[in-house]
């Protein structure tokens, strides 16, 4: 009814190639933005409901904010380019530990400018762990990026350079001072995370529906068909693992230096791998929406089943909570894929086209 | 000579613990090649049944059973809740989802994983159990040709030896049964089986049956090894190299696999583990299979990757 193209016309190429066709995403989009950039901060300032506490910012929207921008790197090698990785806890580490060295060693460097670096440096191994992928598919390359996780791991551990030679193997980020701006309160953490995926969602939107992001397509589809029709297999896939390693590496950074604040290997060990996948799939292949979904539904859902029995009132022992929070998320996944093996993002698409109709279904 | 010694004894012990980590690659070989799951749940498998085993042994010896009789009970009972997963995960995982392409099967392995690994821990605790089911000291061999012998444990011996008998019975089993030819023509074409007959969702409970009980006597080894816990879940990111360069369809390829990395891991921590830091045991066996793969992307002994237009 409210939700149709009728009477949009595109007069220009520039309008034709839009993200948005349809008017009404816009202003969805608009509104969405809005309210993250000037609403959130606006009702924490107000202290309305739980934004006037820092646990929504602290547990939910930062990490939230920041799962999602490496879930948006993963979704372009494992959604676009088709090559499966189970090394995203590892480039979010080089990310990490990359940028902080780069900003304790050289202090004239700019924040922002360490951060990017770090995500540089992620991309150089993406490219050089990539190089297998040139000649090993499906679930062996699958197993063979463990390799990277479990190297790297170790590498942080076990190489005292990296940590800056602390016992305790455990480092605190530097001052979040960008450009004069000190970012402390968890509300300007929260502004700084937004800004950042903001700017890599729109930057990865764009690379994907360019030509690079057809490339890639074409490969995930059938390389042999892909290589047949002029398309370089080298370059189409180290690109992906560029790019891809490079916003992990990016989000790692962030994670480290914006959420924890002080962080130890672990904190990016393969259990953080497994959650990327699962936010990639769960949330919808090749879909940059998807990430975010992703995101939201496996970081929010262990949160939302650890209260259901405070909530409810059933005595527990916070023993079985876990088991059950574990057996919980496994049937969900499980179900999920049954229901939708393309994710969340199809399901979102089905909705829309089924809103396009509404209220006349034919 | 003198430094011969140790080194024997670093590449025998090498040699039998990777055994011991091929009797898990062996549970995904088995599922891998009858239905093209690649099953991340074997080592929750393992779990699940090293805890049915250990708890309902400790209840039967409480009961005043003889130990014997109380072993096969327990076997007999974790058998049976192996069974019943094997019928669960056939029934409400893999069954829905057949014709899914290969990533989302893995990932629905991977939600089953985290359900074994809750409910086994619900139904059978969370404790590190103890199980004493094979001698675990150690015999001392050459001890006149070499100074101090070479140490072997009896468990590793006994670990290789189960895992022959293993690989003896289910390549026979593979081989001249109705039901492995039927698991066999399953791997090559599910829809040529299908339409000659077979009943897939049958094959497919047999195998996770089969691979229930591989995990079921990995269980019996790795929990005297390490006693019962949770820990023993990570088993399964244990057997991955080892069976990425067997190849993920060979049975013979599992143990071989498995003696590679095991000596290899072993030789490498103890001669190159001292000059770039220790510990390398860790990622050691990964970066070895990464190297086989790119010689050989389909690993060892796996069937070649013909890939078609």
């Amino acid at each position: 009814m409210f939700y149709r193209e009728a009477g949009q016309f595109k007069t220009s190429y520039a309008a034709d190639m839009s993200i948005f066709p349809i008017r009404q995403d816009r202003i969805a989009l608009g509104l969405l933005l809005a309210f993250a950039f000037l609403g959130v901060p606006l009702l924490a300032v107000l202290g309305v409901g739980s934004f006037g506490h820092d646990y929504i910012f602290k547990a939910i929207l930062i990490p939230f904010l920041i799962l999602a921008l490496a879930a948006i790197g993963l979704n372009i090698l494992t959604g676009y380019c088709g090559q499966i990785s189970l090394g995203g806890g590892a480039f979010m580490a080089i990310g990490a530990y990359a940028s902080y060295n780069f900003a304790l060693r050289i202090p004239e460097l700019p924040l922002l400018a360490s951060i990017l670096l770090g995500g540089g440096m992620a991309a150089l191994v993406g490219i050089l762990f990539g190089i297998p992928s040139l000649r090993i598919k499906g679930l062996y390359l699958a197993v063979a990026t463990l390799a990277a996780q479990f190297f790297f791991d170790w590498v942080f551990l076990r190489v005292k350079w990296f940590t800056n030679y602390t016992p305790s193997g455990s480092v605190n980020a530097p001052r979040l001072d960008f450009f004069g701006w000190v970012v402390s309160s968890p509300v300007e953490r929260y502004m700084l995370a937004l800004m950042f995926v903001t700017a890599f969602a729109l930057i990865a939107k764009n690379l994907v529906r360019g030509n690079i992001g057809r490339q890639w397509m074409a490969i995930r589809d059938m390389d042999i068909a892909a290589e047949l029709m002029g398309i370089r297999p080298l370059y189409a896939k180290l690109s992906a693992f560029a790019v891809s390693s490079f916003i992990i590496g990016v989000a790692g950074a962030l994670w480290a230096f914006v959420h924890l604040g002080s962080w130890e290997p672990l904190a990016f060990n393969i259990d953080r791998s497994f959650q990327l996948l699962f936010m990639v799939i769960i949330g919808g292949l090749g879909s940059i929406l998807g990430s975010f979904l992703g995101a939201a539904f496996i970081l929010i859902l262990p949160i939302f089943l650890d209260q259901v029995p405070h909530a409810l009132g059933i005595p527990m022992s916070v023993e079985t909570v876990s088991h059950l929070v574990f057996i919980i998320t496994g049937a969900l996944i499980c179900s999920l894929l049954i229901v939708e093996p393309h994710g969340f993002a199809r399901l979102w698409g089905i909705a829309k086209e089924k809103l396009r109709l509404w209220p006349f279904p034919y | 000579m003198a430094n011969l010694g140790p080194f024997l004894e670093v590449l025998i012990g090498g040699l039998l613990a990777g055994v011991l980590y091929s009797l898990v690659a062996l549970g995904f070989v088995l599922i891998y090649k009858a239905s093209g799951v690649f099953n991340f749940a074997q080592g929750a498998m393992v779990l699940l049944a090293g805890l049915a085993l250990v708890r309902s042994l400790d209840l039967l010896v409480d009961r005043g059973l003889p130990f014997g009789f109380a072993v096969v009970g327990a076997l007999l009972f974790a058998g049976a809740i192996m069974a019943i997963t094997a019928w669960l995960i056939e029934r409400y995982v893999l069954g829905p989802l057949v014709n899914q392409n290969e990533l989302t099967l893995f990932m629905s392995t991977i939600g089953a994983t985290f359900i074994l690994e809750g409910a086994a821990q619900m139904l059978f605790g969370s404790d590190v159990y103890p199980l004493q089911l094979y001698p675990t000291d150690a015999w001392i061999l050459l001890g006149e040709l070499f100074p101090g012998g070479i140490l072997i444990s009896k468990l590793d011996v006994w670990g290789g030896l189960i895992a022959g008998v293993l690989v003896a019975g289910l390549a026979g089993f593979f081989q001249w049964t109705k039901t492995g030819r039927a698991l066999r023509a399953v791997a090559d074409d599910h829809a040529a089986a299908q339409s000659v007959g077979i009943p897939i969702s049958w094959i497919w409970f047999v195998v996770w049956l089969a691979a229930g009980l591989v995990a079921l006597v990995a269980a019996t080894v790795w929990g005297t090894k390490l006693g019962v816990q949770f820990s023993i879940t990570f088993l399964a990111l244990k057997a991955l190299p080892v069976l990425i360069i067997g190849g993920f369809t060979s049975i013979p390829g599992a143990i071989v696999g498995g003696l590679i990395i095991g000596a290899g891991e072993k030789i490498a921590e103890i001669y190159l583990g001292p000059h770039i830091g220790g510990g390398i045991e860790y990622w050691f066996a990964y970066v070895l299979a990464l190297a086989v793969l790119l010689v050989r992307p389909q690993g060892l002994f796996g069937e070649r990757i013909i890939e078609r237009i």
